[in-house]
């Protein structure tokens, strides 16, 4: 596979909640080593996006491809579009790997337990093998004292550094962020942001929605603004955020107060 | 030594009791498969077994239970002797089930207390977040996994509350047994009072044996409770 294989398509995704359609086409692209920054107003429709990368959300139509292997769809009885084979769905999400906006951590396990869980019971490998590799990633997220709590004797800064480690413990070929720090109080919003540099000066390949714009500036390859489900600008960073065609754009980013 | 004896019915009662112990483990254990069965066929998309799910429930916590045992016990045996009747008669068959008291008294206490059971484990999975079974979702794991991993341990904290109420109303219901033959400890202690003409002597430690088992069973759950409240901070 070449370096440039894409490691993820979505091919003009469309989502309908009923009478109401959320997404009406959009498409990404991540190749190796892409931060792609996903930009707009609550109800954009970035979040339900990105869910429907992952298939926590089934788009309505539209095609969704990892690492050269398109996701099987079929319609079930009711007429719903449905994934046509389970075991698909399954390896493909082992190789996306989400960390949530109200970080989702298994509540009845430890911090070391919850890394360990997926790679053991999704993965195959063996606990101990698990559990180094999950220390090795605490150390990094600097969590490492706190293996042995529960999430909720932890800050939200915490639980979010360690879902960050669940999810590296995948070796995942794209991390997805759904708005990691929105639930976060103000001041613990630098640690998880810190982390999330690191890994995207690694290269790792991250699709992010998030309301922190000087991350989006900072660390993209690419912004892709959304408005009402809808892609309105896309670019390199510098483009859509010093010379935006768009107007929605540009009163996006002016001032709100 | 003669205290003790109840006037010779003393081992007779002791038996009575262990019929009732038996009665009711085994009836909890049908009542907690059906229940756990029956939550997820009311929680599942499936029409069908949404139907048959609520049906059950509906019916089975509308009947008193004592009509329902009368109505499986002797009900269900006039159905296989009719069954037999025609087999014999149209096919020269000769079949035929008595139906044991022991195997019907669980069965229907089995399945009344699974119509309860059922709702508490309902309740119980609609408080599980959905954020936690989603986490399960994108990490790959299948519905089993999630199941087994994720959904039981923590639906088990809502639940052992009202598990523990069913289970200690269940006990009490096994006394209903005795309306279809069996012996247990109720229908053996009310016997021997009626010879002896003293009710007190055999009731009280018949009650004091259902405490004895209520006391047990509240410590059993209390740990249970222990054990499956772990990373909850108690409010």
């Amino acid at each position: 596979m070449s370096p440039d294989q894409p490691q993820l398509i979505a091919d003009d995704i469309h989502k309908t909640f009923g009478d109401l359609e959320v997404l009406k086409g959009v498409s990404v692209n991540a190749r190796k080593g892409d931060v792609i920054s996903m930009i707009g107003s609550s109800g954009s429709g970035k979040s339900t996006f990105l869910r429907c990368i992952n298939l926590l959300e089934i788009p309505t139509s539209g095609e969704i491809q990892v690492h050269g292997e398109q996701i099987q769809f079929k319609t079930n009885r009711l007429g719903e579009r449905v994934p046509a084979n389970n075991k698909q769905v399954e390896k493909m999400r082992s190789r996306l790997s989400m960390v949530f906006q109200s970080f989702n951590l298994w509540s009845h396990m430890t911090v070391l337990e919850n890394i360990v869980e997926a790679p053991v019971q999704v993965l195959g490998r063996s606990r101990r093998e698990a559990k180094e590799y999950a220390e090795d990633l605490l150390n990094k997220v600097g969590l490492y004292e706190r293996r042995d709590y529960y999430p909720t004797h932890m800050s939200g800064g915490q639980q979010q550094r360690a879902a960050i480690a669940r999810a590296l413990a995948m070796d995942p070929d794209v991390m997805l962020f759904d708005e990691p720090t929105s639930a976060l109080d103000p001041e613990l919003v630098g640690e998880v942001l810190k982390v999330m540099r690191g890994l995207a000066e690694e290269g790792r390949t991250m699709i992010v929605v998030t309301h922190e714009m000087a991350f989006a500036r900072d660390v993209s390859s690419e912004v892709v603004f959304l408005h009402q489900g809808k892609i309105e600008e896309r670019g390199a960073p510098s483009k859509v955020f010093d010379n935006p065609d768009s107007e929605r754009m540009k009163q996006f980013l002016a001032p709100k107060y | 030594m003669e205290l003790l004896n109840f006037h010779g019915y003393g081992p007779s009662i002791l038996k009575g009791a262990v019929l009732t112990i038996e009665v009711a483990v085994l009836s909890l254990l049908l009542a907690l498969f059906l229940g756990l069965g029956a939550a997820m066929a009311k929680l599942s998309k499936n029409r069908f077994l949404n139907f048959i799910a609520t049906v059950y429930t509906t019916v089975i916590r509308g009947v008193p239970d004592l009509v329902l045992m009368l109505l499986i016990f002797f009900g269900a045996q006039i159905m296989v002797n009719n069954f037999s009747d025609w087999l014999y008669y149209s096919f020269d068959i000769e079949f035929f089930i008595n139906i044991d008291a022991f195997v019907a008294g669980i069965c229907t206490i089995g399945f009344i207390f699974g119509a309860y059971m059922a709702e508490t484990f309902r309740g119980a999975y609609l408080a599980v977040d959905a954020g936690q079974i989603e986490a399960g979702k994108a990490y790959g794991m299948n519905a089993r996994q999630i199941f087994i991993r994720i959904l039981f341990p923590q639906m088990m904290r809502h639940a052992l509350p009202g598990l523990g109420n069913n289970w200690m109303v269940l006990l009490k219901t096994t006394a209903l047994v005795s309306v279809i033959g069996l012996a247990d400890m109720v229908r053996l202690a009310k016997e021997a009072s009626g010879a002896v003409h003293e009710p007190f002597k055999f009731f009280i430690p018949v009650a004091a044996v259902y405490l004895l088992i209520t006391f047990i069973s509240e410590v059993i759950l209390k740990r249970l409770e222990t054990r499956y409240s772990v990373g909850v901070s108690k409010p």
